[in-house]
């Protein structure tokens, strides 16, 4: 493997990380507004308390890696897509400072209204990582300087509407089933109407939006021509969709979840295996496409790179295992919570 | 094809004033967080050396004043991060083989460790042994340490570049330059990073120290918890004793290695407009770039050729040399943002130096006035603290990377306008503009509210705070009449 394929899937790993830690905690944020009373809204942001700041670290990453690794990609992708990045940015500073904020004050409306950007941010933050997946699949028109040349109207097509749609119903599950692990009692029998219901939704929109892709993106399949390992993914994601709705069934919290995180991690992959060896393919002249090669850093700088992921790896994952050691179990409302 | 708005400012402009907004912001937080993070660190040592239930009660209290400010910093922090490609593109093509790899360094080494521990740290004290929460104190407080030495390597190579040469570089069918890192050690160890890092830190100390002496005189002069007050007024005096005097020390190099390796931000920072020998250091001034000079100054004679050469008679180029070779930054900016940081550096250090006077004379607790000054020196340490990033950042333009200079040409960097991206238009900045200044005056306004209700809420202290005792304390600081 050259360093650029490392740094693909480098990155691909960061992207999976992200996707599944942080994909409960917003799916967490989706179910927000239908809990009854201000004692379960509390159990529900105390539920992601300690652990979403640290998810969200690895997008933070992946986006400095993408910077490093791929600079071109990097800067094409964040000035193309200008709008769509400042309302994840929106959605990013909104979410953390609405749980950050919400506890402080002790008004009804205080909680009303942070609340109420908590469920926005979140659902625009997703909204935005799910449109942004289409965008990347159906293409960008690039100019001869690698230079995307589109306006924000033109971005959002039918297959972004899909993608984003999809994203919302992946992480409504994935959330639900966090917090069928969490909570207790009444709530708890609650969430798994809840994740039942985010489980059809995400079955059907898997169909359509997979559907549309083979049909109408090109892009979609070619790999598995070439490399068709890639379907075992494919067989294993619909696997772990199945295994979903048997542990749902037989109440089996614990699988279910990670059931439902192999199945957004299976997504993550297929969403590189199709891009691959493209970052931002070009709609317009495929020789504009920037790909692993012509969009990398030097190979000093991902090989120096690599060994810092190396060294840092094992410790983040030992950090993040402490964390998620340390606070599991049901979540406790006690004075050092939100 | 740049492109205007209506306001005649344009995309180069307008990208200019988002990064100085959306960093200036920011930049009200790291530093506040990392010098907190030293006394927690020493708070919670105490108590586990000590075992004296008051300095885990205060190490809980500056913890929840901790949580706050480091919640802002990360999502500010996050803002940066991305505009780097939303508003450079051109600079980030340029730099990312060197920038991105610093960049990326922070989130695997820092902001990891940060956040991970940062849990334990604010939702940890019931869950984990005193030992393991103190364990994961020190690592937050290293995490920001770490985050700090990867983002002033990153700066410190766009002041002074080495480590790097310049390629052409294949993309599609056109090729670009680009800097690609040759020496790593060379690049993280450039001529500036360990004096401006050092500067950085001692600045953070200094304001995390303030922070703490502020809010502590604050309570001595409302006669609340008293003894708490008193104690953690003497740890910050000492942290900020110490961390100002370094702080000038740290300065005079400082200054030293811009004139070296920066002239043409030398000459801004001090006014100097003609080369000149027995060059004068300002006190005060106001730069006039129109008749090149600085009006109604007050300067040490000969002071700067002193301070740079230790020779009252040398020559300092001035603005007339450095100009036509470096190009001129903003003279009056720079000027008096050094300024602006220099004068408080000078009074931190008088003001501490005055209180362990009146220490010594066992007064402090009783000079009203003094304690008034410390509840304003946050204020003050945040202020230098902004100032000296813009007179850093500021006097390094017309260049976003610093050029190198070969037979008097200046070659090998970026210039600023060069450097933003080539597909956003003026109305959509100037629209994300308006959109951070929202948020960020929305924010900025909830921090204070929120501060202000913890610092209200005061620590929870299981003892001592009774009535009687706390008017005898009254008497003790000579507030019998509060």
């Amino acid at each position: 493997m050259d360093y650029p394929t490392l740094w693909f899937v480098l990155l691909g790993v960061l992207l999976t990380g992200y996707a599944v830690l942080d994909g409960f905690d917003l799916g967490v944020a989706l179910w927000h507004p239908f809990a009854k009373d201000d004692g379960e809204r509390r159990l529900l942001v105390n539920s992601i308390g300690p652990l979403w700041d640290g998810n969200g670290v690895w997008l933070v990453t992946f986006g400095g890696a993408l910077f490093a690794a791929f600079p071109e990609a990097y800067a094409t992708a964040f000035s193309g897509f200008y709008l769509a990045f400042m309302a994840a940015l929106g959605g990013l500073i909104f979410r953390a400072v609405s749980i950050e904020f919400r506890g402080k004050v002790d008004r009804a409306w205080w909680r009303v209204l942070w609340d109420t950007v908590f469920f926005t941010a979140s659902f625009v933050a997703t909204v935005v990582y799910g449109a942004a997946v289409g965008a990347a699949m159906a293409g960008v028109p690039l100019d001869d300087r690698g230079i995307m040349a589109s306006s924000t109207l033109e971005q959002i097509g039918l297959f972004s509407l899909l993608t984003a749609a999809l994203t919302l119903s992946a992480f409504a599950l994935h959330g639900a089933l966090f917090l069928g692990l969490k909570t207790t009692g009444d709530l708890q029998r609650r969430t798994r109407t809840w994740a039942w219901g985010a489980y059809f939704a995400y079955v059907v929109l898997f169909l359509i939006t997979t559907g549309v892709a083979v049909a109408t993106i090109d892009r979609a399949t070619k790999n598995f021509d070439v490399h068709p390992w890639g379907l075992i993914i494919v067989v294993l994601n619909f696997l772990a969709v199945a295994n979903v709705s048997r542990c749902l069934y037989k109440g089996y919290g614990g699988q279910a979840f990670i059931s439902s995180g192999c199945s957004i991690a299976a997504l993550v992959f297929l969403f590189g295996f199709a891009l691959f060896p493209d970052l931002v393919a070009s709609s317009t002249d495929p020789a504009n496409s920037l790909t692993i090669y012509n969009s990398a850093s030097s190979t000093a700088t991902l090989k120096l790179m690599a060994l810092f992921a190396l060294i840092g790896m094992p410790f983040v994952l030992a950090y993040t295992s402490v964390v998620y050691w340390t606070f599991r179990g049901k979540v406790r409302i006690d004075k050092h919570s939100y | 094809m740049p492109d205007e708005t209506a306001l005649g400012l344009d995309v180069v402009m307008l990208s200019r004033i988002q990064f100085a907004l959306t960093i200036m912001f920011h930049y009200l937080f790291p530093p506040l967080t990392i010098g907190l993070g030293v006394v927690l660190v020493y708070l919670e040592g105490r108590y586990l050396w000590t075992k004296e239930i008051i300095y885990e009660q205060a190490a809980r209290f500056w913890t929840r004043l901790f949580g706050l400010n480091f919640a802002l910093g990360v999502v500010t922090g996050v803002v940066m991060e991305f505009q780097f490609g939303t508003n450079w593109a051109a600079y980030s093509r340029f730099v990312g083989d060197v920038f991105g790899s610093a960049l990326a360094a922070e989130g695997i080494f820092a902001f990891f460790l940060e956040s991970g521990f940062l849990s334990l740290l604010l939702f940890g004290w019931d869950r984990v042994g005193p030992k393991t929460h103190f364990f994961a104190t020190v690592m937050v407080a290293l995490g920001g340490i770490f985050s700090s030495v990867w983002i002033v390597i990153a700066n410190s190579w766009q002041q002074t570049p080495t480590g790097h040469v310049l390629r052409e570089h294949v993309v599609g069918e056109r090729t670009a330059l680009r800097a690609e890192i040759i020496d790593f050690w060379a690049m993280v160890f450039n001529p500036s990073t360990i004096h401006r890092l050092t500067h950085v830190w001692l600045g953070s100390f200094v304001l995390g120290a303030c922070f703490v002496m502020s809010i502590s005189a604050w309570y001595l002069l409302k006669g609340r918890h008293v003894d708490f007050a008193r104690r953690s007024f003497i740890g910050a005096l000492m942290l900020a004793t110490v961390s100002s005097l370094a702080q000038a020390v740290s300065g005079h190099f400082n200054a030293e290695m811009v004139a070296h390796h920066q002239p043409a931000k030398l000459a801004a920072m001090e006014g100097l407009y003609e080369t000149k020998a027995g060059a004068p250091l300002y006190l005060f001034g106001w730069p006039n770039s129109a008749e090149r000079r600085v009006d109604w100054g007050v300067a040490i004679p000969s002071g700067l050729s002193l301070l740079i050469h230790q020779d009252p008679s040398a020559e300092v180029p001035g603005l007339d040399q450095l100009g036509p070779v470096y190009g001129e930054p903003p003279v009056w900016i720079t000027f008096q943002a050094y300024h602006l940081m220099v004068g408080i550096g000078t009074l931190m250090i008088g003001a501490t130096l005055v209180a362990w006077w009146f220490y010594r004379r066992g007064t402090l607790f009783e000079q009203r006035w003094l304690l008034w000054f410390f509840v304003a020196s946050v204020v003050l340490a945040m202020v230098a603290n902004e100032a000296g990033w813009v007179a850093a950042e500021t006097g390094r333009q017309p260049w976003i990377v610093y050029p190198t200079i070969v037979d008097g040409v200046a070659t090998g960097g970026l210039r600023t306008a060069d450097g933003v991206s080539e597909s956003v238009h003026a109305d959509q900045v100037l629209g994300s503009i308006i959109f951070f200044g929202v948020i960020y005056a929305t924010l900025g306004v909830l921090w204070l509210v929120l501060l202000n209700g913890k610092i209200q809420h005061g620590p929870e202290l299981d003892e001592g705070d009774d009535g009687e005792t706390v008017s005898e304390r009254r008497h003790d600081i000579g507030m019998a009449d509060a």
